[in-house]
Order: structure tokens, then C-alpha cells, then sequence
């Protein structure tokens, strides 16, 4: 087992130069080499499944070798029970992102492929990296590939969009990395644990809670700081799409529970309002916002800000639950939902961003207007269409379900009144996803393009039915995603309520 | 006491500075003889006085200890000794890299050859300073030669407009150095920086601080700090490509080993007052060099202003007045030089026969006109912005520690604040390169290997000492202490 995680971050990073090197000319076998050491990935993410202790909230699968002797900075690999479901979604969505280029991406593919190869290794490296200048290192480093996707490959306003999100990106995470280099300064090395441990006045939590949240807000996004979410996500290319709302914009939400409430508990449980508001204020206002969308993208672009508020709000329950209830018991139910929210978010949204980038490849638009009555020449497209709007409002028996869920109960025990403002969702969820699948899928045919439109071919059959599985898989049995994550959560809620000033 | 007697082994460790007087002589002479007729030549014997001085210096001048020849004067330690074998590297890398340039202006003449060995001669004087004397002997040479290398290209109206602004405003810096000196000299007695170093302490008197201020303005006018930049700009953008390559590249070291000795070291005591001093010029570097950087369009204006603002970098470096910090400081320094060395190196190759290619606009599409040189400055582009993997964010990383180390918290956000503004120029660069088209006209890339494998070298030591930073970490740590 040992050097499994090594391989899992290296061996696509190697993969993707191994595509740059073959070059154009040999983008056929550039393409069967993308797609094996994806599938590959996901294959070694299979023994970790089954190799997890889910008795206990330690690291598992460690690895740790000198990386920079002198600052004690090591590069050391682990999962605990939150990150390992995100490893195996990153593993998972990026083959679908490499199958959905397949015969689509045409200028550049070589590029293109070996970009979302290396993104993936970085990512899987995030994830586990629990030395906190190698996870720095990692989620810079992941921009660069991002950045040159949305430059690359996107629509006419590519440049704007991705500019904005590299600056926003990169402006949050320098004043994390002053953080993490503040907590060096202390605690003598950069273990993430050692900052755990780390005693911190509560002026120091404040301004390093200031800190992380500068960085993690912008990437789950949170309101105010989320403009550049739609504005990437319309000019990307579909897999940029998929990749940015299903994998990226969890390390937001990751980096608020690997670090935020750990490390400043104390200023976390002093701010939790702060981070409460304005989660609700994402679920709410951009919930009204997304419903106006004319455009298929920004509509699913301003649901993933609502659904990552839910995210943020779980989150931040744990506070306001043990203060309304006066017992831990049940604290971690707002983690518990934050953490499924995510994985269900990271399957619908890349869902759903493919079945837009279906239509786009064949319509080349992305306006609600161009279409109308898809399901009379795209029959099995709409069910699956319709399957992902279901899921992205949140009905039981899907993904959706049981992350919105268990945070709404966990709102409830806190406040009523949060609970109230969350679950205006179900309603505005509904409106915008379903009123998007009306205008685009049912009623009469709109125009004669969409007369000619050909219904779906093998290769994005595969990739809608192997999500639609997922969806339902976690939707209808989410206990074994629940279990593994449970031991990590508890740890979590003790380290979040305990207090790290010292005396 | 240092020896009276010369013998060997007291002038061994000068052997760079020994020798490369005489290969000076030895260039000259060849080219006075052979040079007009087969220009070639000099360039290939330069190369080859390059690496045996490297060489000898590897072999004789290697000194593990603090050693003071020359009655004081000179100083040789493991510092200095690194920092001319960088010095022999980096001015082989800048030749090589200019000489397809100068052949195709028809200016490949000896003078650019010697005027940059005794600009070197100047760097090796500078960072074994230790004396008030030497310090200024090595200003002055480097100063000269530079002065007239930048106006170098005869026939360019722009060039020599540059070098007369570099030239007036370094003549007043010179003079500002003197005036400073004289009043140290004047408080303490003594020219020695070891002797001044005992003689000056905390709380200074009014004298030495006067003193003190004309000094600082000269360091931070060499090394182009706000308020003392205005030359950097137009002497980047007026001078040959190949000569910007040289004055943004190795004299740095110089200034970094200016300062070093001579505030660092020789005015230790004064340190309070001169951390406070460069902590102003670093955040006015930080500031402007970046925003103003923001509306350039020629590339290699834009670089000067990436200058100003690393300059700021460096001296933030100095400001936290610790070993740590002069650590972070000599490593910034060196990872600056090795990034604008290759950065200077893509708009070398970019430029042929009576074309700069000095605009921005002409990056446009070179993604597709010349993926190599795209990706080598791109991997460039990143790494001075301070985006990881790349070696520029151990640098920033290390004057952050710096700076927590002795609580400069201010300092610290505004040095992250800047380099965030800093980026979207860099990514500007990126941009053009690879998200346009290329523009109608524009020219096909020059081929030519050997010079391109340099340039890939050079930028894969961006990467990997990025990814593997401990060995330089190390080094500098080492070599401060």
C-alpha cells in the first residue's frame, strides 16, 4: 500500500507530459493514454475504499519524506475521512471530462488533454497533502492548468474570465500563505497537525481566520466574493466547467474544514455568525438570482454558489448548535451534511455542466431561448436532463437529498430562522432547475435546429449513465459515505468547540 | 594582524580579481590584433577566459573561513567566493546570449567583450569589499563600464540618450557615496568596515546618521528603488537588448553584496535607523513598481519596473535586519538574477536583424509561432510572479518569514497586497502568448540550438529548483551565517 498516493498525484501529472511530449500529431494515442491513466487512477483509488479504518480519524495511508529540511516542510501524503471521499471524486469526474473531449476538442488537444491530466494529479494532491506548504503548493499550482483552459479553449470573453479568476484565486490564497508561514514561525514546521496543535491568541485566530477565509472563500465562492464564478464558468470549455464546479470549488469548502475550524476555533466560533449570514445570504439572493438566468451555464454556475453556501453553512452550525442545545451530541450533523453536499454537488453540477456542453456541441449556444422541445428529438438526453435537474433541487432519493437534508435539520436544531432561510432552496431550487429543464427540454419544438438535433451517442450515454448511477448510489444508500467520514467529523467537532487560547 | 609580506598564499583567494585584470589585458590585446577582422573570434576567447577563470577560482580561490588580505581592504569568505563563480556564470549566460544579436546589428565588437569583463572585474571588487575605499573602487568600475556599454550601439540615437541619464544621475549617486563616506570616516577614523562596524552603535549620533542617509541613497539608486528609479526605465528600455540582459542580470549580485558589507556589516550599529530607511524605498518599490508596471507595452520597460518592485523584494530582506533576513535577501537576489536572465534571453532570440521585438504586442501568439520559447517564458512569467511550483515562491516565501520572524506584520501585507497587482501583468505576457492570435506580420522565430538549449536550461532550473529547493535554501543560509 505504501507510495499509493504518491502514485495516485504522480502518475497523471506523468501522464499528461507523457500526452504533451506525443504532441499533436499523435493526439490518437495522446487521447488512449489520457483515458487509461485516468481510468487507472480511479482503479488505484479502489484499494484505498477498501483499505480505509473507519474506526479511526487518523491520517491513513501515510507518507512522509524530507522535502525542505530547513523550514521542516515535508512532503507528506494522508487521508482521513474527509478527504478521501474527495480524492475519489476528483478521480472519478476526470475521466468523464477527458471521454466528454474525446472527439469535441479539436484546436490543440494534446494541450488540452495534458492540462486536465496534471490538474488532476494536483488535485488529488491537495487533498492529501497534510504538510501545509506541500498543500500550498499543490492548490497554486492547480491555477496555472485552469488558467490556461479558460485561455485557451473558452469562449470569445475567455481572457476577462480567466484573468479574474486567477487574480481572485491568487489574492486570497497569498494572504493564506503569509498565514501558514505566521503559524511556521511558531510552531517550528508545517505540519497541518502541528498547527492544530498550535496555541493561539485569539487576536492571532482572528487575523488568521481572516486569512484562510480570504482564501477559501473566494474558491467555494462565497457571496460577495463569487462574481468570478459565473464569468469562468461561461467562457470555459465544458471539461474546465465540470472540473471547476465539481472539484475546485469543493477545496474551498475542504479548506474551511482541514484548516479554518481546526486551527482557529476559537475566532471561528467568534466570527461563526459572519460565516453563517452570508452563507445564507448565497442561498437566498443567488437563489433569486440564478432564476433569472438566460444562459444555460450562468444559471447552473449561480446554483453551485447556492449549493456551496449550504456547504459553508453546515459548516458553521457546529457552534450555534452546541450553544441552542447545550450538548456536542448531534453537533457534527451540519459537517456531516456539508461533507455529502459536496460530493453530491461535485456529481450533479458536472452533470449538469455536460448536458449542457451535449447541446452546446451540437447548437453551439448556450441561450434557454435557442431552445425548447428537445425531448421530442432527444428523448434519452431529456430523461437524464431531467434526472440531474431532479437532483440539483434536491428530491429524495437523489444526491441532492440528503446533504440539503441533513444541513436543514442541523439549521434547525441551531436556529428555527435558519432553518426557515435555508429551506426557501427547495423552493428556489425547484424554480430555476426546473423551470430550466421546461423552457429547454419540454414544450413544443423551438426552432428547426433543434428539429435536426440527433439524440445521444455511446460515448455521452456512457458518461450521463455512469453519473445518473452515482447520483442515485449516494441518493438512495449514502450510509457507507456517512461511515467513512463519521470518525473523522467527531474528531472534527471536539478540535472546532475546544478552545486553543492559551492561558 | 594581516600580512605585511606578499607571498602566495596571501593573495590566493584573490585569484578571480588577479586573473581576470590579466585576462582583461589578454582579451584586449587579441582583439586589437585579430578582433576587426574575425569578430567571431573574441567572443569564443572571452568564453573560454570565462570558464578558466571559473576554474581557477574553483580550484585556488576557495576559502572555507573569514579571510582579510591587503591590509584590510579585501575580504574573502565563502560569500564572495560563491558569488563570483555566479558572476562568471551568469555574464558567460549574457554573452552567449547576446551574440547572435550583435552579429545580426553588425555591432559585434571587442569593447562589448572587455567593457563587460571589467564590469565583472567591478561585481568581484564589490563583493569582497572591506574598506570604505574598495567598496568605492568597485562602484566605480562597475559604474563606468556599464555607463558605456549602455551606450554602446553607436548609431542609436535612444541608446545614447540613456547612457547620458545613467551617467549624469550615477555621477550624482557616486558623489552622494563619497559625501557619505567622508562623514563615516570622519566620525569613526578608519575606512575599514570591521573598525567602522565596532565604532558605530546604537543610538548613532547625528553624524553618522547624515552619513548614513547619503549612503543608503546611493544603494538604493544602484539598485533602482523608489524614489531612486527614474534611470532603470529608460536605460532597460534605451539600451541594446544584450546590455539590459547584462545591467538586470549580474551587477545585482554587486548591490546585494553592497549593501551587505556595507550596511549589513559595516554599519551594523546603525541598523535601527537604516531598516527604517530601506523599509520606505521598499514599500514606495513595491507600489509603484508594480502598478506602474501595469500600463507598459514594451516588454522590456515592463521588466525594468518588475524590477523596481523585486528590488523591493530585497530589501525587505534587509529591513528585518537578521541573519535570517539577509538570507532571504541573498536568495531572492539570486533567483531574481536567474529568472530576468532568461526572461532578457526570450526577447533576445525573439529580436533579429533590424527588429527589437521589444513590444508586447510582439508575444502574440508565439504559443504557435515557437511553443519552446512560449512555454520557457511562461514557466518564467509564473516564477516571478511567485506562483508555485516555481522557484520565484520560495523567494517571496522567504522574505515573508523573514519579515513574521521580526514581526513586521504590515510589511507582510503589503508586500502580498503588491504581488497580487504584480501578477496581472506577468499573466498579461501568458496571455498574449498564448490566448491570441499572432498578428499578420509578425515574423517567423529565428532557430538557433545551442543558444535554445541554454534557455531551456535555464528555464528548467526555474522548475526544478522550484520543486527541489533545499540545496540553494541551504547554500544561502550557509553562506550568511
Amino acid at each position: 500500500m505504501h507510495g499509493l498516493l504518491s502514485l495516485l498525484v504522480w502518475l497523471p501529472v506523468g501522464a499528461g507530459i507523457l500526452v504533451l511530449l506525443l504532441g499533436e500529431r499523435n493526439i490518437v494515442a495522446g487521447r488512449w493514454v489520457a483515458l487509461a491513466a485516468t481510468i487507472l487512477t480511479l482503479i488505484l483509488t479502489l484499494p484505498l475504499i477498501a483499505g480505509f479504518d473507519t474506526t479511526t480519524a487518523n491520517f491513513q495511508f501515510l507518507e512522509s519524506v524530507p522535502w525542505v529540511p530547513r523550514f521542516h516542510a515535508n512532503y507528506s501524503l494522508g487521508l482521513d475521512g474527509i478527504s478521501l471521499p474527495l480524492v475519489v471524486l476528483t478521480a472519478f469526474i476526470t475521466i468523464f471530462v477527458v471521454i466528454a473531449g474525446w472527439s469535441v476538442i479539436e484546436k490543440r488537444a494534446a494541450q488540452y488533454y495534458a492540462a486536465f491530466l496534471i490538474m488532476e494529479g494536483l488535485m488529488i494532491g491537495v487533498f492529501s497533502a497534510t504538510d501545509a506548504l506541500l498543500f500550498y503548493f499543490f492548490w497554486e499550482a492547480m491555477l496555472i492548468p485552469m488558467f490556461l483552459i479558460i485561455g485557451i479553449w473558452g469562449g470569445p470573453r475567455r481572457v476577462y474570465a480567466t484573468l479574474k479568476f486567477f487574480l481572485y484565486t491568487f489574492l486570497g490564497s497569498v494572504f493564506m500563505l503569509a498565514a501558514l508561514i505566521y503559524m511556521y514561525v511558531k510552531a517550528g514546521d508545517y505540519s497541518i497537525a502541528s498547527f492544530q496543535r498550535l496555541p493561539l491568541t485569539l487576536v492571532e485566530q482572528r487575523c488568521i481566520f481572516v486569512a484562510f477565509l480570504a482564501a477559501f472563500a473566494v474558491k467555494v465562492p462565497m457571496w460577495p466574493v463569487h462574481t468570478w464564478l459565473p464569468d469562468a464558468h461561461v467562457e470555459a470549455p465544458t471539461g474546465g466547467s465540470v472540473i471547476l464546479a465539481a472539484i475546485m470549488l469543493k477545496m474551498g469548502g475542504y479548506g474551511f474544514l482541514r484548516f479554518s475550524l481546526p486551527i482557529a476555533p476559537d475566532a471561528s466560533r467568534e466570527l461563526d455568525m459572519l460565516l453563517i449570514s452570508l452563507s445564507l445570504i448565497a442561498v437566498v439572493y443567488i437563489g433569486f438570482v440564478a432564476i433569472v438566468q438566460q444562459d444555460m451555464k450562468k444559471l447552473i454556475a449561480y446554483s453551485s454558489i447556492t449549493h456551496m453556501g449550504f456547504v459553508t453553512l453546515g459548516s458553521f452550525l457546529v457552534y450555534d448548535i452546541v450553544r441552542a442545545t447545550g450538548s456536542v451530541q448531534g453537533a457534527g450533523m451540519g459537517l456531516d451534511g456539508a461533507m455529502v453536499q459536496m460530493v453530491s454537488h461535485g456529481l450533479v453540477s458536472g452533470a449538469l455542466f455536460l448536458c449542457v456542453g451535449v447541446l452546446y456541441d451540437r447548437m453551439h449556444t448556450r441561450q434557454i431561448s435557442d431552445y425548447g422541445g428537445v425531448i421530442n428529438t432527444m428523448p434519452i438526453f431529456a430523461a437524464f436532463m431531467v434526472l440531474f435537474g431532479l437532483a440539483n433541487t434536491g428530491v429524495p432519493g437523489t444526491s441532492g437529498f440528503v446533504g440539503e437534508w441533513l444541513v436543514i435539520m442541523a439549521a434547525f436544531k441551531a436556529s428555527f430562522w435558519y432553518s426557515l432561510l435555508a429551506a426557501t432552496t427547495l423552493v428556489l431550487s425547484a424554480i430555476y432547475s426546473l423551470w430550466l429543464v421546461k423552457r429547454v427540454i419540454y414544450g413544443p419544438i423551438g426552432n428547426d435546429r433543434v428539429a435536426a438535433l440527433q439524440d445521444l451517442n455511446g460515448r455521452e450515454f456512457l458518461i450521463l449513465a455512469t453519473l445518473a448511477i452515482a447520483v442515485l448510489l449516494v441518493g438512495i444508500w449514502p450510509a457507507p459515505l456517512l461511515k467513512i467520514m463519521q470518525p473523522t467529523i467527531h474528531h472534527l467537532v471536539d478540535q472546532a468547540i475546544a478552545t486553543k487560547i492559551p492561558l | 594582524m594581516t600580512d605585511t609580506i606578499m607571498t602566495w598564499s596571501s593573495v590566493q583567494p584573490a585569484i578571480a580579481e588577479i586573473y581576470l585584470v590579466v585576462a582583461i589585458c589578454v582579451v584586449l590585446l587579441i582583439g586589437v590584433f585579430a578582433g576587426e577582422k574575425r569578430p567571431a573570434l573574441i567572443s569564443t576567447v572571452t568564453m573560454i577566459a570565462l570558464a578558466v577563470g571559473a576554474a581557477l577560482t574553483v580550484a585556488y580561490g576557495h576559502v572555507t573561513h573569514h579571510r582579510v588580505l591587503f591590509d584590510g581592504m579585501y575580504v574573502a569568505d565563502e560569500l564572495s567566493y560563491v558569488l563570483k563563480l555566479v558572476g562568471f556564470m551568469v555574464v558567460a549566460v549574457v554573452l552567449l546570449y547576446s551574440r547572435a544579436y550583435l552579429e545580426n546589428r553588425n555591432i559585434l565588437h571587442i569593447e562589448y567583450y572587455v567593457l563587460t569583463l571589467t564590469a565583472l572585474l567591478g561585481i568581484f571588487v564589490l563583493v569582497s569589499a572591506n574598506s570604505l575605499l574598495t567598496v568605492y573602487i568597485g562602484v566605480e568600475l562597475l559604474a563606468l563600464s556599464v555607463y558605456a556599454l549602455a551606450a554602446f550601439d553607436r548609431d542609436s540615437g535612444i541608446a545614447a540618450e540613456s547612457a547620458i541619464k545613467y551617467f549624469v544621475l550615477g555621477a550624482i549617486a557616486s558623489g552622494a557615496l563619497l559625501y557619505g563616506m567622508s562623514l563615516i570616516y570622519g566620525l569613526t577614523g578608519t575606512l575599514d568596515l570591521e573598525q567602522i562596524a565596532v565604532k558605530v552603535h546604537s543610538p548613532s549620533n547625528l553624524g553618522v546618521i547624515l552619513g548614513l542617509v547619503f549612503i543608503v541613497v546611493t544603494v538604493a539608486f544602484k539598485l533602482g528603488a523608489v524614489p531612486f528609479h527614474m534611470w532603470l526605465p529608460d536605460v532597460y528600455q534605451g539600451s541594446p537588448t544584450c546590455v539590459t540582459t547584462f545591467i538586470g542580470t549580474a551587477p545585482k549580485i554587486a548591490y546585494f553584496g553592497l549593501t551587505l558589507r556595507l550596511l549589513a556589516h559595516g554599519l551594523g550599529g546603525a541598523s535601527a535607523e537604516w531598516t527604517q530607511m530601506l523599509s520606505v524605498l521598499a514599500i514606495l518599490s513595491l507600489v509603484e513598481g508594480n502598478t506602474v508596471a501595469l500600463v507598459q507595452t514594451n516588454i522590456k520597460r515592463l521588466l525594468a519596473y518588475s524590477t523596481i518592485s523585486n528590488v523591493g523584494f530585497i530589501l525587505l530582506g534587509f529591513v528585518a535586519g537578521t541573519p535570517s533576513g539577509y538570507t532571504a535577501a541573498l536568495y531572492y537576489t539570486l533567483i531574481y538574477v536567474l529568472v530576468v536572465l532568461g526572461s532578457f534571453g526570450v526577447v533576445l532570440l525573439l529580436s533579429r536583424a533590424g527588429y527589437e521585438a521589444d513590444k508586447l504586442d510582439d508575444f502574440k501568439g508565439l504559443s504557435q509561432r515557437d511553443p519552446l520559447l512560449a512555454f520557457a517564458m511562461m514557466l518564467l512569467m509564473f516564477s516571478t510572479a511567485g506562483v508555485p511550483p516555481f522557484v520565484g515562491a520560495w523567494a517571496k516565501l522567504r522574505i515573508f518569514q523573514a519579515l513574521w520572524e521580526t514581526q513586521h506584520f504590515w510589511l507582510v501585507v503589503i508586500a502580498a497586497a503588491t504581488s497580487v497587482i504584480g501578477l496581472f501583468y506577468y499573466l498579461r505576457v501568458i496571455w498574449f502568448m498564448y490566448f491570441d492570435q499572432p498578428t499578420g506580420d509578425a515574423p517567423a522565430v529565428v532557430r538557433s540550438t545551442g543558444v535554445r538549449l541554454v534557455l531551456v536550461a535555464n528555464a528548467a532550473a526555474v522548475f526544478l529548483l522550484g520543486v527541489l529547493p533545499s540545496g540553494l535554501l541551504e547554500l544561502c543560509s550557509r553562506l550568511i551565517h
